[in-house]
């Protein structure tokens, strides 16, 4: 039994459907009710889209397609930005944050797996049990002395806040997601390269990584994707509008857009959805194996 | 149950011997610790010390400025003796959780079984359903919802296109302003659903096959086979869910702008934590709130797993 319930890695596929033994009428209804909870979820998005061509005077009406109204006013002024900085100025930043916040997750997340599935080190079961602890902890009891602390240290309006706590791997998720990848490789692989005399180090780099692709992809797409979203770190630690991230120059968007400027606030949501859009359409595969395993929620 | 399914090969065992590792310990202690070093750290500067840390601040009176001042069980005596926008908090968090968590599972449990009886087209459908999971807590999104429910929004301009007048501010009402937020996490089921189709695949085919021969319908089947199969992954997509509630922010900060009315209506726990900290300043009794979030997550969880021990059902066992 202990055999059947081990997780295959990524890639392999579990059991076909069940097989179907519903009538064609009645498959016909099936369809049609999943199309429309599709349709009635997505139509606030599509109003969104349609919305942010839209001139300001015809802003609510609910149809989708702008029409007559139709006009790029939206996206030249929101594009102006905020405060004399423009807004890809935000884009660059939150692309910058991002990437940086990838590459300190994969390097910390990876190496802090590798020693838990690994290595056997005095006090690993503790290490671990903490870990998994960590899972659950609600980030609010350490925003207090983590600001504090931060403060302390001179790293307000920089994004130091940002990249310094996933280098030094408190993403408990992403370890935890990767010490069961590399779990599922077959110990032999390194066994052999220990026996030639390879170096854990060495075989990390050399035989775990290499084989641990699809982990890797899921770790740098979910970083990616919450660190473009997240809206409660710059929300802390930036007050220089020239380092705002997008979520943030979102908000201040929406105090300084009179009631009337509503075109530029959709167009520039339009624009801060895409990334996260394009990173999902092109990894898709890969991020619905990754939720189905772990249960990451994007 | 282990006697009707076909066992696969077990992985073959390598463990060196116990003398080889004995060599190997202190090799290995050294090669731990330095791959646990960025770990190590983290939860020494950002992890535990913090809650420890924010465990004394919550015995203070702190303001950023000066030095912490030792005032005992004071925050706490004042948020359960006096401070009622405490309880306005915690009573918007534990309604949205009460509401929307059962929601989302009842949806995205529906739609994952309805989706694993070999719908054609089931990637799309997947794909289509999980989209929202990834932007809904954008403020992006937040945004939308703002004008999806506002007075003169999209909900009310359909609702004038189906005949139905209303300028009903649906964020605007202290009755309605909490239910938009619950809408708007209901909305973002796939991720759920996802997690629930990865479950039902695990299901054994021989078990549905057993029980139509003996003649049990749909329903039957499903309450008495993929509910009980499915447990521990309700139970996971539960407990993670509730987590994800109890500190849920973005949303209700863009909606309210930060202020979490109207009247307190959608003055999350995180909010008021947010603003007793961070616009009041007052870090001691900030602090305070989050040690009892913790104390509190910590308790619904315990009271899950103890629940769990009653519904939740482990294949292994029989």
């Amino acid at each position: 039994m202990t055999s059947l319930t081990t997780r295959a890695p990524a890639g392999t596929r579990g059991r076909a459907h069940t097989k179907p033994h519903t009538t064609p009428p009645r498959l016909f209804l099936v369809h049609l009710g999943l199309i429309a909870v599709g349709v009635v979820m997505f139509y606030p998005l599509a109003w969104m889209f349609g919305a942010s061509f839209r001139d300001d005077s015809q802003i609510n009406d609910p149809g989708l397609w702008p029409g007559d109204a139709f006009t790029l006013s939206g996206y030249q002024t929101g594009l102006d930005g905020l405060s004399g900085v423009p807004f890809w100025r935000f884009i660059a930043n939150s692309l910058l944050v991002s990437a940086l916040c990838v590459g300190a997750n994969l390097i910390a997340c990876t190496l802090t797996a590798y020693a838990f599935a690994r290595i056997d080190f005095r006090f690993k079961k503790v290490c671990f049990a903490v870990m998994l602890g960590t899972l659950m902890l609600p980030h609010h009891v350490l925003l207090i002395p983590q600001y504090i602390l931060f403060r302390q240290v001179g790293w307000l309006d920089t994004y130091l806040p940002f990249v310094v706590p996933k280098l030094l791997a408190t993403d408990a998720f992403f370890i935890f997601l990767l010490v069961q990848f590399f779990r599922a490789i077959p110990r032999e692989l390194d066994e052999a390269a220990q026996v030639d005399g390879c170096s854990h180090f060495r075989i990390f780099t050399r035989i775990i990584l290499p084989l641990s692709k699809p982990a890797l992809a899921t770790t740098a797409i979910f970083t990616f994707i919450y660190s473009w979203n997240d809206f409660f770190t710059p929300l802390l630690y930036l007050a220089d509008t020239e380092l705002y991230t997008v979520p943030l120059a979102l908000r201040a968007f929406i105090d300084t857009t009179s009631g009337s400027a509503f075109g530029a606030l959709f167009a520039m949501s339009v624009l801060s959805l895409l990334p996260v859009l394009g990173v999902f359409i092109a990894f898709q595969k890969l991020l619905v194996e990754g939720i189905a395993t772990t249960g990451l929620k994007g | 149950m282990a006697t009707d399914t076909i066992q696969r090969p077990r992985a073959r065992r390598t463990t060196p011997s116990p003398r080889a590792r004995r060599r190997a310990g202190s090799r290995n202690n050294l090669a731990g610790l330095m791959f646990m070093t960025p770990w190590l750290l983290g939860f020494v500067f950002i992890v535990g010390g913090p809650v420890l840390a924010s465990l004394y601040l919550s015995f203070t009176d702190y303001s950023l400025l000066g030095s912490p001042e030792w005032i005992g069980w004071d925050n706490y005596v004042l948020m359960f003796t006096t401070d009622d926008r405490f309880f306005a908090s915690l009573k918007v968090t534990v309604t949205y959780l009460l509401v929307s968590v059962p929601l989302v599972q009842v949806f995205a449990l529906a739609l994952a079984t309805i989706l694993n009886r070999g719908v054609r087209g089931l990637p799309i459908y997947r794909t289509v359903y999980y989209i929202p999971s990834l932007i809904g807590g954008s403020v992006a999104i937040a945004i939308l919802w703002r004008f999806v429910f506002a007075g003169d929004g999209l909900l009310n301009g359909i609702l004038g296109v189906v005949g139905v007048d209303t300028s009903t501010s649906w964020i605007g009402e202290p009755d309605s302003a909490l239910y938009t937020l619950v809408i708007l996490n209901v909305w973002q089921f796939g991720a759920a659903m996802i997690i629930y189709l990865a479950g039902l695949r695990q299901v054994p085919n021989e078990l549905y096959e057993a029980a139509t021969i003996d003649g049990a319908g749909t329903m039957r089947r499903f309450w008495s086979i993929t509910l009980p199969m499915l447990s521990p992954v309700i139970l996971f997509n539960v407990l993670m869910n509730m987590v994800g509630a109890f500190q849920a922010f973005n949303s209700a900060y863009i909606i309210s702008n930060g202020t979490g009315g109207p009247a307190d209506s959608t003055l999350f726990y995180t909010l008021y934590l947010y603003q007793r900290g961070f616009v009041d300043f007052d870090m001691g009794y900030a602090s305070a709130l989050g040690w009892f979030l913790l104390v509190v997550v910590g308790l619904a969880a315990l009271a899950l797993f103890r629940l769990s021990r009653r519904f939740v059902f482990y294949a292994e066992e029989s």
